[in-house]
């Protein structure tokens, strides 16, 4: 067995990488409950590949076949309906998972110096995530499929100029069509999941050249024994692998409550309307976007038309997202973590989460006038949060940071 | 909120307006009743399924479902061939119509929809309701209109059951001021051949059939569940001891 280890480590750095990854990468030990969320993000891309694989079997990319042979994944395929909603509640979990994974940096100061790449990597994750939901929602071909698939691309059409022929040009024709489900499913199944491994890839590349932040916000590399372990690391391996186990037994408990009890997440994981085949010519009087598209959907619809084009609230909602980008540039505080972050902070990320949650849930909602005045206001909080960083962390009090990690 | 009239954004327009059901030309809002079923009954599933293939199936097609299936809710093959087989040739083939969709339209104003997962969509509340407000309406080309389905294309295909309700007029001043006539509630003019509690638990048979069609594999759906969440339970306790077993030396 050894001799054999050895022919390989003489050929392929397989001992080298364990060690690097995990045997001998030093974790700090004082990671909790929201460190899960990175693994279980791993964990749901595993499911949706696999489930994803078995479904691309049976699954026809086809106008005319497409709602049928879902139908006949659920119904004739032995377990078919197993793996359908798998996937399709690994896709809201999989949002679910990087909100919070999201939601942690924003806590202990993960984006911040020497963690940028490692922060940009992780926002295009989530942009590729969004554009490989959008691409796969549209797959079942029902009316909630066709007609979201349908306002998302005429979204690209109020861009000024160039607009109408981009939404045809992604289309491939003047409607959602045979022509798009085809090119859908082709990003969806194979272009996107290259994109997103290479950038998983290069996000844990990023990790582990740095090392992991912590719930202190403080470097433990700057304390290493004689050996240049950090004195505060424990290796990844065994010790945060047995940790993630009892995290991954949690989250599984949670998804197949989901899976097997509640699959259509009372409408909001599988839309009702979702099980009416596509028509084109009746188009439904509600149509909503999945949930974890809703912040930016109450966004769009809270800003006014200007000049007669709806282009402006596309262009918030655009920078809504990308905006994510320009984290660790903003936040000018010299600590990194909450726990020693002065009031400022507290109160301005309290808000955004009240914005963004606030703002979700305005989105499934009818657009009433009380309601859109009420998305515009925490619209203004949620860029505020963002464009007002510079001052409120610079300004804001600050406690004094520990050397070592405290164990809270 | 009518301010987003852009022509490229025709479709998000229609979001706007907010819920479709509100009073107005969709006419008055039903409380819908809640449809006595459970799955679990296959005395009940088995009658339903009689009812459907009997009364739905001449023209709305089920076309996801399989015949054999019916073996699930405890009949035998030779039961399906000889009590409702119908439509078609073998029991392995799908309950599909033989009436084609342009007869459909010219005939009914609206191809009449597949319904196999047609309580996933509308809801089995829905179906229960719908099939039991079906009401007399002169207006209509077929002489009937339906309390949640307002100018309904169907005609009242079990009114032979049912009998015929009319409805009880009360007016009740609108929005706009003026004095409107609306659907108080319906009462029986003729009865059929049924009284309205057995035929409500003939529609209540029928939807229970329609809801299990809509997703067949949901029993066993449920008994996985529970063993696949038993089983994590188990592992938790592994994973629990496992992970303080190895993590005792981390100070």
């Amino acid at each position: 067995m050894e001799k054999l280890l050895n022919w390989v480590d003489a050929r392929f750095p397989l001992t080298a990488t364990w060690k690097a990854h995990l045997s001998e990468y030093y974790a700090p030990k004082n990671f909790n409950f929201w460190y899960y969320f990175g693994s279980l993000a791993i964990l749901v891309l595993v499911i949706q590949i696999v489930t994803g694989i078995f479904l691309t079997m049976h699954y026809k990319p086809d106008a005319n076949q497409a709602f049928a042979s879902v139908e006949y994944i659920m119904r004739d395929v032995p377990y078919g309906w197993l793996i359908r909603y798998a996937h399709s509640t690994g896709a809201s979990a999989f949002f679910i998972v990087v909100y919070l994974h999201m939601f942690r940096a924003l806590l202990y100061g993960s984006h911040r110096k020497p963690r940028e790449l490692i922060w940009i990597f992780g926002v295009l994750i989530y942009l590729v995530l969004m554009a490989e939901a959008f691409f796969g929602y549209l797959l079942p071909w029902g009316q909630m499929s066709y007609w979201g698939a349908q306002v998302i691309v005429n979204l690209f059409a109020a861009i000024p100029v160039i607009g109408e022929d981009l939404a045809i040009w992604i289309r491939g024709d003047y409607v959602v069509s045979d022509a798009t489900l085809n090119r859908f499913f082709a990003f969806h199944v194979i272009a996107l999941p290259l994109v997103l491994l290479g950038l998983i890839a290069a996000h844990i590349v990023a990790l582990h050249e740095v090392g992991s932040n912590n719930p202190d916000g403080i470097e433990i590399k700057k304390k290493k024994d004689e050996q240049g372990r950090p004195l505060d690391g424990i290796p990844f391996h065994p010790y945060y692998t047995v940790k993630d186990i009892l995290g991954v037994v949690v989250f599984l408990i949670v998804f197949s409550a989901i899976l097997f009890f509640a699959p259509e997440m009372g409408g909001y994981f599988l839309e009702a309307n979702n099980f009416i085949p596509a028509d084109p010519l009746k188009t439904p009087e509600h149509i909503v976007p999945v949930w974890y598209f809703t912040p930016y959907y109450a966004i769009l619809r809270a800003i006014p038309p200007m000049f007669g084009s709806q282009f402006p609230g596309v262009l918030a909602m655009g920078v809504a997202v990308l905006i994510f980008f320009l984290l660790p540039w903003l936040d000018r505080s010299p600590v990194k973590s909450i726990r020693y972050r002065g009031r400022k902070y507290k109160i301005a990320l309290t808000l955004f989460v009240i914005a963004f949650i606030g703002l979700g849930i305005l989105g499934i909602l009818p657009a009433t006038e009380l309601y859109t005045w009420i998305a515009r206001v925490l619209t203004v909080v949620y860029f505020a949060f963002f464009l007002l960083m510079p001052w409120y962390t610079k300004h804001d009090v600050h406690k004094p940071e520990p050397e070592r990690v405290t164990e809270k | 909120m009518t301010k987003l009239s852009n022509r490229l954004l025709c479709a998000l327009f229609v979001l706007l307006q907010g819920l479709p059901l509100g009073a107005g030309a969709s006419g008055v809002e039903v409380k819908l009743d809640r449809a006595p079923i459970n799955i679990n009954d296959h005395e009940s599933l088995q009658r339903g399924a009689r009812v459907f293939v009997n009364y739905c199936l001449n023209c709305h097609s089920a076309n996801y479902m399989r015949y054999t299936r019916l073996t699930d809710i405890g009949l035998t093959e030779a039961q399906i061939k000889d009590n409702l087989l119908f439509a078609a040739e073998k029991p392995g083939e799908t309950m599909t119509v033989a009436m084609r969709t342009a007869d459909a339209k010219a005939w009914f104003g609206a191809a009449p929809p597949d319904l196999t997962v047609i309580t996933r969509s509308r809801g089995a509340d829905w179906v229960y309701t719908y099939l039991r407000t079906y009401y007399r309406d002169d207006s209509r080309p077929t002489g009937w209109n339906n309390l949640v389905f307002d100018k309904v294309g169907m005609p009242h295909v079990l009114h032979e059951l049912q009998g015929h309700l009319v409805p009880v007029m009360h007016e009740v001043t609108g929005e706009d001021g003026k004095p409107h006539q609306v659907i108080e509630r319906l009462v029986l003019a003729k009865p059929g051949k049924m009284t309205l509690t057995e035929y409500d638990a003939l529609v209540a048979d029928l939807v229970n059939y329609l809801t299990w069609m809509g997703e067949p594999a949901k029993a066993q759906r449920m008994r996985t569940g529970v063993a696949v969440i038993l089983f994590l339970s188990l592992f938790f306790v592994v994973a629990f001891y496992l992970k303080r077993e190895f993590w005792r030396d981390v100070h």
